[in-house]
């Protein structure tokens, strides 16, 4: 492991070397254009429109992205769909497993590289954490942003999000109508978290939405680790990260995942098992990923370009066939653009909805790290 | 240049030419070996704005942290004493059939392969047979009643590892323990007869004594094997990092606990001291198990 680390840490000194030579030499390629710094550009009206900056786009030829399965959220679709639409822009998908951490990490190693991320997709805490990495960039579509979900300036941007749901597998075990009714014997060695709380955010967000469900508030999140420790002790938590291969397996028949990321796995298996998705009824625990520009960005009119699509009705769209819910959805819907279809079809959102501010996460996030591996063994 | 080659060199100048043979591989050890521990160490003395500081070393005293270290080192001994005494078994079971025999090949190549089938792959070939859709688990439950997980899924925890680990701990016990049980030498127990011993005085006054260095530098090896392992356990367990190399796993990447890059080179730091001290003792121990072994 600190093999590879310093491998990295060694190619990217190496290659920092070399490529501020061949950067110097590129800067100055403009094809007559009026030249638009597109590193500084904070939004379309910089390139004057759309069509510029497309051209500032094509002209770059390359967007690297990192952190997208294809699996996640419909991303699949909506590369493609920009592949498509672009098709004189190549994109380099890089690490699609990684984590949000992994993205700064990435950012920071391959600084001044051509292969550095132009883009991120980010949980919350971390977009939080790293605004100094990010340029501030405002699409064509802000205004319709609930301003809750986006930083004032552009720095990042809510793109998509969901409700913490469960997923279960309805020839295996009894729909659960209340979170306390996993505890039951019928649930004995089946229910499983996407991933540890102290590592990812979907598995935190499981301990919140545990945590809210049982009169907790999202300021102390012991309830939630309290569950927990109960589901452990009613022997029923099983403890492998699931995956569509355990669910295919049967492995893991009722999975704390996002709603999109439930639905996902029941659309991907269809025909191979059935899969079912809940939204407990009460008080529902939300979370958004949230868009960020490279401020590094050796492609930044590309990553720019890339807003403005995700942005667009065609990208929230996509998202939205994903399972996932698009941040413009308010905005959509009053104006008609949004495929009521598939909106009709996203699990029934609960009565009431929390998201955690950043100190309550935060706090939330020390907790579980103190209390959860002695919670769950 | 001429006639006078390699070997009329004098040895001072002979000594000066191995030494070059040594340069590609000492090199290779200072850039991917040295370099990294020493980069990865140093990390656990720097504060988030690359100033010194001693308390991301202080953080190793965190409740969580020293129950990780205890259940690593608890995991690696158990799995390392199973290991070698269920392998030095086979070793002696392995004495008995030809050396150059096909039962004597197919076990050796086996061992060496299976010695390094950690990761991801075990794992998975674990889920496969005792998951909890796995064959064996759904024979046993189906066919004798007999339900392994009736008290809650053992295998994706900490005591799960044990049968894993044990997978490949028996095998790196044949490959490095087969040698020295071979080098027992039979007029030993030729003068053992002739000055009156028995067979209990055979293996307690001269094997035993003699093996004791091999076996226990090997039990030390399979130790240092154990308590290094990341791949397996981090396939097979997500929740709670129990072991070390876990929780610099979860320093490191974790997106929820952020800022904590620096803990994993002082958990590093952790891990180099243990390892220190079983290996200086694995050297020792070889040193003296190699007196008999000339």
């Amino acid at each position: 492991m600190f093999t590879t680390r310093t491998l990295a840490a060694l190619a990217a000194a190496t290659a920092l070397a070399l490529s501020l030579a061949a950067c110097s030499g590129a800067a100055d390629a403009g094809t007559g254009t009026p030249a638009v710094d597109a590193a500084t550009a904070t939004s379309l009206s910089a390139f004057g429109d759309l069509a510029a900056l497309e051209d500032a786009a094509r002209a770059e030829g390359t967007l690297n992205v990192i952190a997208l399965p294809r699996d996640w959220a419909n991303y699949g679709a909506v590369l493609d769909a920009f592949s498509e639409k672009y098709p004189e822009i190549t994109i380099t998908e890089a690490s699609p497993d990684a984590s949000s951490a992994e993205e700064i990490l990435a950012a920071d190693n391959l600084a001044g590289q051509d292969t550095a991320p132009d883009v991120f997709d980010l949980g919350l805490a971390v977009a939080l954490s790293s605004t100094d990495r990010f340029a501030p960039y405002q699409v064509a579509t802000w205004a319709e942003i609930p301003d809750a979900l986006k930083e004032a300036s552009g720095l990042y941007t809510g793109d998509y999000g969901g409700y913490m749901a469960v997923g279960y597998d309805p020839d295996a075990v009894p729909a659960p109508k209340q979170l306390s009714d996993l505890l039951g014997d019928e649930y004995t060695g089946k229910v499983a978290i996407n991933g540890d709380p102290t590592q990812a955010g979907a598995a935190f967000a499981a301990v919140g939405l545990a945590t809210v469900q049982n009169e907790g508030t999202v300021g102390d999140f012991q309830a939630g680790i309290d569950f927990f420790g109960e589901l452990n002790q009613a022997g029923n938590f099983v403890k492998i990260d699931p995956t569509p291969a355990t669910i295919a397996s049967g492995e893991t028949p009722v999975v704390f995942d996002w709603d999109y990321l439930n639905v996902g796995y029941g659309s991907s298996l269809a025909g191979e098992r059935n899969w079912e998705v809940v939204v407990f009824p009460g008080t529902g625990y939300a979370g958004y990923y949230n868009q960020a520009v490279n401020k590094d960005a050796p492609h930044p009119a590309a990553a720019r370009l890339w807003q403005e699509f995700l942005y667009s009705d065609e990208g929230q769209n996509l998202w939205l066939a994903g399972g996932a819910r698009p941040v413009r959805a308010d905005a959509m819907e009053a104006a008609g653009t949004i495929d009521a279809d598939l909106l009709a079809a996203l699990p029934a959102a609960p009565a009431e909805t929390v998201v955690p501010t950043e100190a309550e996460s935060a706090a939330g996030a020390a907790l579980v790290g103190e209390k959860w591996a002695a919670a769950v063994q | 240049m001429s006639a006078r080659s390699g070997p009329q060199l004098s040895s001072s100048r002979r000594g000066t030419a191995a030494a070059f043979g040594l340069l590609p591989f000492a090199a290779y050890v200072l850039l991917f070996l040295l370099l990294p521990t020493l980069i990865a160490v140093g990390t656990g003395f720097l504060d988030e704005t690359g100033a010194f500081t001693l308390d991301t070393v202080a953080a190793l005293a965190n409740p969580v942290v020293l129950h990780a270290f205890a259940s690593s080192f608890g995991l690696s001994a158990l799995t390392a004493v199973v290991g070698a005494v269920v392998g030095a078994v086979a070793c002696y079971g392995l004495l008995g059939a030809r050396e150059h025999g096909p039962l004597r090949a197919v076990v050796d190549s086996l061992s060496g392969v299976l010695a390094q089938f950690g990761g991801v792959m075990l794992a998975f070939a674990f889920v496969a047979t005792i998951g909890i859709q796995g064959l064996v688990t759904v024979i046993l439950r189906d066919t004798f009643g007999i339900d392994i997980f009736a008290d809650g899924v053992w295998l994706y925890e900490l005591p799960g590892l044990v049968l894993p680990y044990i997978y490949f701990q028996v095998p790196l016990m044949i490959i490095t323990f087969l040698p020295a049980l071979q080098s027992l030498n039979p007029h030993w127990a030729e003068a053992n007869a002739t000055l009156g011993g028995n067979r209990t005085t055979y293996w307690f006054r001269i094997a035993f004594p003699v093996l004791a260095p091999a076996f226990l530098g090997s039990l030390l090896l399979l130790f240092a094997n154990a308590f290094s392992s990341y791949a397996t356990a981090a396939a097979l367990t997500s929740q709670g990092s129990q072991i070390v190399p876990l929780q610099i796993r979860s320093a490191l990447t974790s997106e929820t606990l952020l800022g904590r890059e620096n803990l994993a080179g002082a958990l590093a730091l952790g891990m180099i001291l243990v390892m220190a001290v079983v290996m200086s003792g694995y050297s020792q121990l070889q040193a003296r198990a190699a007196r008999w072994q000339r």
